[in-house]
């Protein structure tokens, strides 16, 4: 427990100390989004029946909390190849769980500060959604997964611009075809199945359904709870092969 | 006996770091593997500590085997790197915080030897401080304490100096010698000479993954001899080396009335090491 606490606080002290960046920083995209697609193309538009910013708020806030979590590969891959940090866990009695978990929950702490600020950004955007425990429950189980996927790339990522290529060929596809911006029903019955069994496509349609519809469908949640299985194994496998 | 390393072998892809080195440690003692770079002493060390497996070999911590026990054995061990390795947007206290907590320790016992460890550095004033802005000589103190903190029963320092200013290198030795004081037994690799020298109860010589000699830096350099002269010439640098200052003296001599440039001194364990690496080079 000491160990995953030790691994969590640095995360937890250094995104302290970079708080108001960090804040600015995540704040713009959302910002963006919502001005261009909402406000911009948006405003007149209607979606499932519902006003299109409305229905984007859900998409985006699944889509940025699995950026937010997949974003600690960049940190994990500064702390272990420039200032040499992962040394220092590998050299302590820190088990593989432990130090998978600090870092897993660094991410998806840094999932739901990107969550509220969304949801703050659209209150004040007079866009108004459900919420309860099951949504949030969603974005945990969304941040774990990708926390996890990411921390597993920053194991086999030896470099930044390796690092950038997997965002810009898996993370920022995903973002634009996993029900962020548009229902996937509507995608080619070639690849819809597959989208549709992405895990931020099962988070999209999840929140989508409790904030809009204050239901959702348990199947969903159930597969994308065990996906966070595979995922994890291969972030503990990963983290375990990387000693040498 | 705290440590004990047996036909030690790494073999990495294309290259052979480690061949088969063989090396105990005693209680109390410092020990000193001396070598030039590229040589085998961080792998040595990383093999030790966790960070590298080994290809073949055993390593004994008081007589456990280091690799049925890791956890055990990681406890026992504090490790300073070569490289700075603290997180230097954090303030000293808190990267000893960490530590602390990675090693298992209560709260109350973290802040104690942090107080402690911090006043023995001469940094107290520091604890605030991010360590992005101390100067190298005090983050390399950091490191240091960082490594004592969880009160290992031995100490490894990976070129605990390099790269420091001369004046800043001898602060940092006093300091280790004021922890070797205290009873951690020091494992310590370096290639500087007088650093081995001044520190070291006992030295290894280590040559591309090979150890060619262990023994006390005296004993060594009484080996060889005690006085040796330089002798400069067209055909380059040669040293000479002799039991008494007599000896030397006559040679001296000798040497000056054919007009040659030459001047006496003491021997060094950097005499040593060159004599050490011209035979292997022979060979």
């Amino acid at each position: 427990m000491k160990g995953f606490l030790a691994v969590y606080l640095r995360e937890i002290l250094l995104l302290k100390k970079r708080i108001f960046r960090l804040i600015l920083s995540l704040s713009v995209n959302p910002f963006l989004y919502i001005v261009a697609f909402g406000i911009g193309l948006g405003k007149h538009l209607k979606v499932n029946g519902v006003p299109y910013l409305q229905f984007l708020i859900p998409g985006l806030i699944s889509a940025t909390s699995m950026m937010q979590a997949f974003a600690i590969n960049v940190e994990i891959n500064v702390s272990r190849f420039y200032l040499k940090i992962f040394e220092e866990f590998q050299s302590a009695p820190l088990s593989t769980v432990s130090y998978v978990l600090g870092e897993v929950f660094s991410g998806i702490t840094r999932a739901f500060l990107s969550t509220f600020i969304i949801l703050g950004i659209a209150y004040a955007s007079g866009v108004k959604i459900y919420l309860n425990f099951v949504f949030f429950l969603t974005i945990f189980l969304n941040a774990f997964v990708f926390a996890c996927l990411g921390l597993a790339s920053a194991m086999i990522i030896k470099s930044h611009a390796d690092q950038t290529l997997v965002t810009n060929f898996i993370i920022t596809p995903m973002m634009f075809l996993g029900g962020t911006f548009f229902p996937t029903k509507n995608l080619p019955a070639i690849i819809k199945p597959i989208i549709e069994s992405l895990p931020l496509t099962l988070a999209s349609h999840t929140l989508r359904s409790i904030a809009l519809y204050k239901t959702f469908k348990p199947i969903n949640l159930i597969i994308l709870a065990f996906s966070s299985i595979p995922c994890f194994i291969i972030a503990l496998y990963t983290v375990k092969k990387a000693r040498d | 006996m705290s440590l004990k390393i047996e036909h030690l072998v790494k073999v990495y892809p294309g290259v052979q770091a480690l061949k088969g080195i063989s090396f105990e440690v005693y209680k109390g003692e410092l020990f000193a593997l001396l070598g030039p770079n590229g040589a085998g002493k961080t792998t040595t060390i990383r093999i030790i500590t966790g960070l590298t497996r080994p290809t073949k070999g055993k390593i004994y911590l008081f007589n456990k085997d280091i690799f049925k026990h890791e956890l055990w054995a990681k406890n026992q061990i504090g490790l300073v790197p070569q490289g700075i390795n603290l997180d230097l947007e954090l303030t000293v206290e808190e990267n000893l915080l960490i530590h602390g907590l990675l090693f298992k320790m209560p709260l109350s016992l973290i802040r104690k030897k942090t107080e402690e460890l911090l006043e023995l550095a001469g940094l107290s004033e520091r604890k605030k401080t991010k360590v992005k802005e101390l100067s190298g000589g005090m983050r390399r103190r950091v490191l240091i304490i960082r490594a004592l903190l969880h009160s290992p029963k031995i100490l490894l320092l990976d070129e605990p100096t390099v790269g420091l200013d001369p004046h800043i290198r001898r602060k940092i030795w006093s300091f280790i010698k004021q922890i070797q004081a205290k009873g951690t037994t020091i494992l310590l690799t370096t290639h500087y000479m007088e650093e081995a020298e001044y520190l070291a109860d006992r030295v290894a010589f280590i040559f591309s993954g090979t150890i060619m000699k262990i023994d006390s830096p005296k004993n060594m350099i009484s080996e060889l001899g005690s006085f040796a002269i330089d002798i400069y010439s067209s055909q380059g640098l040669q040293t000479m080396y002799f039991k008494t200052k007599e000896e030397a003296e006559n040679k001296l001599l000798e040497y000056t009335k054919k007009n040659y440039f030459v001047s006496l001194r003491r021997v060094t364990l950097e005499d040593v090491f060159l004599h050490y690496l011209e035979k292997l080079e022979k060979k």
